[in-house]
């Protein structure tokens, strides 16, 4: 009795039909959610939990308990899946209502499939420079080099006043702050500044200030973090380590921004004064260390040739954004050269190069600055199934709105 | 006499209507000077070549908001009005500002701003207290230009109605000096004397230039009429005004100004310069024979490079005479008036009318289409107007099959209701600028255009379709006694049928969009608004028919969720670009959210009376049991 009522729960129109109520509301206060949140921030807090709990909509917040997108949607597949077991006949006329369906899983699954394994990251370089690894775009790494004894330490690991031992390193490291996202502003000699944050490294040179994480695609959060090194015996004092200073192309931007104001010289002097890694003695060794996005090596490397931006005549209308690059893999014996452009992305060896931002055209020459390009890097090993998902849909409806729509048409005829 | 009557009052409607749209076709004749040949010469604006007739148009839509100009709109309407087109208005701003600084082509319709600018009040000799002429507000400029500093740092979803006014009236003053310094200066008094008398200053110039450079003695006076007229050039270029010179075979097309600037540094100025001179000198001096000769040297020089643009310019500046919106536009409301008497009186040729002109409609509603798409080399739907064309044409297209089987009038209806509500739509969206702009980096392919696009346009013109025809299921039913068993159940399943259509469109669209998405920014799906918006209407649509196998909603319930469907597709297609965050936005403005708003508000309208018990109902009270 009871198996049989979870049964009929379980593969029932009116639950699709609940579910689906559901799924409409999610999405639409997952929406509107955006302008509050930040589309990340709402994508993770509506769509990528099993429950949501509270909403903040128009300025407002709502206590409220709703369903999350991946209790939604994995309902929906059980839903799915247990109509179609305990319903299944096979029929000619049924057939384009299955494939369909069969779509839709295979659509569910490989959206499952991608959240959980894909991964996101971007390649900066500028013409001329050569990558063989990709960052992410997100998560930070604080590394401490000795030699070609490297060890990495995962920025979520950094939480404030908490202690770290690392067995590789001769040290304990004392977290006194972490802010998620933070600026800076350089130290100008002959202006009011007020005492530097620690005597140490970077942070005589700049102020590292908390700001709050932002919400909009564009701008990203850059972590600083103030850090205690503690050997066994001795001080070391205070250093601070920034996102700012341990990624190549933020330093880059601080120095074009620089440049703008106090003439190309002193940028330049101001960027290698933040590019330059900080180092330390402890135990006789010499340890570099900064916190740098986490980079992802890869078996093969690519060369910037030429970064191309065009634009509409007379106008600023971006017409192209295309990067010629040269990719060489020792391994394969390969050494070829790709052009990666808008829509034509490169797919390589499980990854895939998309272009994404570009300085390069008349602005960055005027500015005398080395044209550049940032590839956006995606591992998604289940790329190919929304294209067979959508393909089984289409085709399904197909079947059966064609069968439908003939069905009428003749017994209009007959009439 | 009855029965030939009625056989033949259709197709001699229909041909008169067609006679009436052909019949436009023919381009007005120029009188004295040939401002029609001018439109007809090509420029690049906007990033793309296009006829001085479709520059004169966008901008004059831009900044008054109507295509030809009332030179007299402080004389009552029963009064004749001079009036006068685009073309003369642009070739006077560009040629001869002083006649046309005079004319009233701004629209200052806040009350605040006209008196910041201390502009007449109403009145019946130079001022309907709304439109006013470039000499009106000149004197006023310093302190427009204060305020607009302040407006531009806030943001534009807080400004205030006031604030608004200034920003737009900003834009508008500052296309109308781009356009005032296309051909020449704006200050010139005699262009064709100054630009000769420039020229021959030029080896002076230079070697005065020189040598005050080098510190030695120099001619005061010629290094300071040369100055004069270098500082008012780059003032010229730095403006950015449309690009009038075309290529010669080492150049690209350029700005007057920019040449003129290039002339000391070697590079004479070309016969183009020197013609549209011509044409200035003539037009300030009254001069049509002149004019026109020069307009015609100037054409005879383009014939051998340019003869390719010249054909592109003639071919739209007969699209923007031909129309076709407009005039389908016209004919939509008159066939749906037909189509709506036809069901009072039962009357068989009052539908067959209607049908024939709603053929007429769609075929010059489909020419247009076909026009632009060919003008522009792109798939039908590239921006927001385009969409609401497209909508227009796809729900023409539905409708009209619809008739084809149920010959009730309700395809008709359908077909010419949406096809007007979409025209008047993408007539509003076309005053914000050129509708055939360029399209940016990542949009610019037309297989994605072609496919992903199309099918989600199609999707929404489908759900509005059977929103349409649940809204006349409403109406017929509870205000009129027409809707009987038969229409009922007709139109139940014509709903049933637009919603099975709209979900393979919508799906198959949806998830296209998708797989765009993947191959240009490597994620299948990122919650984008626009994204969601379209996830909306698939699941709305899925959602009917599993309700309806389901038994959970009948005839009527189909209805009401078919008017639901309304409201998602509304806020898919206009609702999330309002919200101003991700990848699809593209501007807000007010007047839309009150549009959209107030369209909600009357779906909900409908859906309560679809709710209304059946004794409130005409059709049903009869034949329900008291």
């Amino acid at each position: 009795m009871f198996i049989r009522k979870t049964v009929e729960f379980f593969t029932s129109l009116k639950l699709t039909v609940t579910l689906l109520a559901f799924a409409i509301v999610l999405v639409f206060v997952g929406t509107l959610a955006q302008v509050d949140e930040g589309l990340y921030q709402a994508q993770s807090h509506y769509f990528r939990h099993w429950v949501v709990v509270g909403m903040h909509l128009l300025g407002r917040n709502i206590p409220i308990i709703f369903p999350g997108g991946y209790l939604i949607g994995t309902l929906l597949l059980v839903n799915l899946v247990a109509a179609h077991i305990y319903r299944f006949e096979f029929t000619r006329k049924k057939i384009g209502i299955y494939l369909a369906h069969l779509g839709v899983i295979l659509l569910l699954v490989g959206q499952l499939a991608t959240d959980m394994l894909a991964r996101e990251m971007q390649m900066h370089f500028d013409e001329g420079q050569t990558r063989a690894y990709a960052e992410s775009a997100t998560d930070y790494e604080l590394i401490f080099q000795n030699g070609d004894e490297v060890t990495l330490i995962p920025a979520k690991l950094l939480k404030a006043s908490d202690e770290l031992k690392i067995d590789s390193l001769p040290f304990a490291i004392h977290v006194k702050a972490f802010w998620k996202n933070s600026d800076l502003n350089f130290r100008a000699p002959m202006t009011q500044n007020g005492p530097p944050l620690t005597t140490n490294g970077i942070a005589t040179s700049f102020d590292f200030v908390s700001t709050p994480e932002t919400k909009t695609m564009d701008e990203r959060n850059v972590p600083t973090a103030v850090i205690e090194l503690l050997p066994p015996n001795g001080l070391t004092g205070d250093w601070v380590v920034s996102g700012w200073a341990g990624d190549d192309s933020l330093v880059e931007a601080i120095r074009n921004n620089y440049a703008g104001q106090v003439g190309p010289q002193m940028a330049q002097d101001i960027a290698s004064k933040l590019g330059t890694m900080q180092t330390v003695t402890i135990g006789g060794k010499q340890f570099s260390f900064a916190l740098r996005p986490v980079r992802y090596y890869e078996p093969f490397s690519l060369t910037l040739l030429k970064a191309t931006h065009t634009v509409y005549p007379g106008t600023d209308i971006p017409k192209d954004f295309r990067s010629r690059v040269l990719l060489q893999n020792p391994r394969a014996g390969e050494k070829r050269e790709v052009e990666i452009s808008m829509n034509h992305p490169l797919r390589y060896n499980g990854l895939t190069f998309y272009q994404y931002q570009m300085d390069a055209g008349q602005v960055a020459q005027q500015a005398g600055r080395t044209p550049s390009s940032v590839l956006t890097v995606v591992r998604n090993p289940s790329w190919l199934t929304p294209y067979i998902g959508c393909a089984m849909v289409g085709a399904g409806l197909l079947i059966q709105f064609l069968m439908h729509l003939t069905k009428f048409v003749s017994r209009q005829q007959k009439k | 006499m009855k029965k030939i009557f009625q056989k033949w009052f259709p197709p001699v409607l229909a041909v008169v209507m067609a006679v009436w749209f052909f019949g436009n076709l023919q381009p007005p004749k120029d009188k004295d000077f040939a401002f029609n040949q001018f439109g007809q010469l090509p420029v690049v604006a906007d990033g793309r070549l296009k006829p001085m007739d479709s520059l004169a148009r966008d901008s004059l839509l831009e900044i008054r908001q109507v295509q030809m100009l009332d030179l007299e709109p402080w004389k009552e309407w029963y009064v004749n009005h001079k009036t006068i087109s685009a073309d003369e208005w642009l070739a006077n701003v560009t040629m001869n500002p002083a006649v046309a600084d005079e004319w009233p082509v701004f629209v200052v319709a806040n009350p605040d701003l006209v008196s910041l600018l201390k502009l007449p009040e109403m009145n019946k000799t130079n001022s309907d207290g709304e439109h006013y002429s470039w000499n009106q507000i000149q004197p006023s400029l310093d302190t427009l230009e204060k305020e607009n500093d302040r407006v531009e740092k806030i943001d534009s979803a807080s400004r205030t109605a006031y604030e608004n006014a200034i920003a737009k009236l900003h834009e508008r003053l500052m296309l109308y000096a781009q356009l005032k310094n296309t051909i020449q200066p704006a200050d010139a008094d005699n262009w064709p004397a100054e630009l000769a008398s420039f020229e021959q200053s030029i080896p002076d110039g230079i070697a005065a230039a020189k040598a005050q450079q080098a510190g030695q003695a120099y001619n005061k006076t010629n290094f300071d009429a040369f100055a004069y007229n270098i500082s008012r050039f780059q003032f010229m270029a730095n403006l950015e005004p449309p690009l009038i010179l075309p290529p010669d075979g080492t150049t690209e097309w350029r700005r007057t100004g920019d040449a003129l600037l290039d002339a000391p540094h070697g590079k004479p100025l070309d016969n183009f310069t020197h013609d549209y001179a011509k044409m200035a000198g003539a037009l300030a001096a009254n001069d049509p024979e002149q004019f026109n000769s020069a307009l015609a040297d100037l054409r005879s020089q383009l014939v051998p490079t340019q003869s390719r643009a010249l054909a592109k310019s003639r071919a739209e500046v007969f699209f923007n005479q031909m129309e076709p919106f407009y005039n389908a536009m016209v004919i939509y409301i008159l066939a749906g008036l037909l189509a709506i008497f036809s069901w009072f009186n039962l009357s068989e040729s009052l539908r067959r009318s209607a049908v024939w002109l709603v053929w007429l409609a769609f075929f010059i509603h489909t020419t247009g289409l076909i026009y632009r798409m060919v003008l522009e080399g792109r798939p039908p739907v590239t921006n927001l107007y385009s969409s609401a064309i497209f909508i227009g044409w796809g729900a023409c297209l539905l409708g009209i099959i619809l008739e084809k089987f149920h010959r009730n009038g309700i395809g008709v209806v359908a077909s010419s209701g949406i096809g007007f509500i979409t025209l008047i739509i993408a007539h509003h969206l076309a005053l914000e600028g050129d509708t055939m702009e360029m399209m940016r980096a990542v949009l610019d392919t037309n297989f994605w255009l072609a496919t992903h696009v199309v099918c989600v346009t199609v999707g929404y013109a489908s759900t509005f379709v059977a929103g349409f025809l649940a809204l006349i299921y409403i109406v017929r039913g509870v205000f009129t006694k027409t809707l009987d068993e038969a229409t009922g159940k007709s139109l139940a399943r014509m709903i049933y049928g637009i919603v099975c259509f709209a979900t393979l469109f919508s799906f198959v669209g949806t998830v296209l969009g998708g797989i765009w998405a993947d191959q240009s920014w490597g994620r299948f799906w990122g919650w984008d608004p626009k994204e969601n918006g379209a996830l909306i209407i698939v699941l709305w649509n899925a959602l009917i028919l599993h309700a309806r196998w389901g038994g959970m909603i009948r005839e009527r319930g189909l209805v009401n969720c078919a008017i639901i469907g309304n409201i998602v597709t509304s806020w898919s297609w206009f609702g999330v670009n309002m919200l101003g965050i991700g990848l699809h936005s593209y501007g807000f403005t007010d007047a839309a959210f009150f549009w959209l708003m107030s369209f909600v508000a009357s779906q909900i309208a409908f859906i309560i009376l679809g709710l209304l018990p059946p004794k409130y109902w005409r059709s049903l009270r009869d034949k329900t049991p008291a």
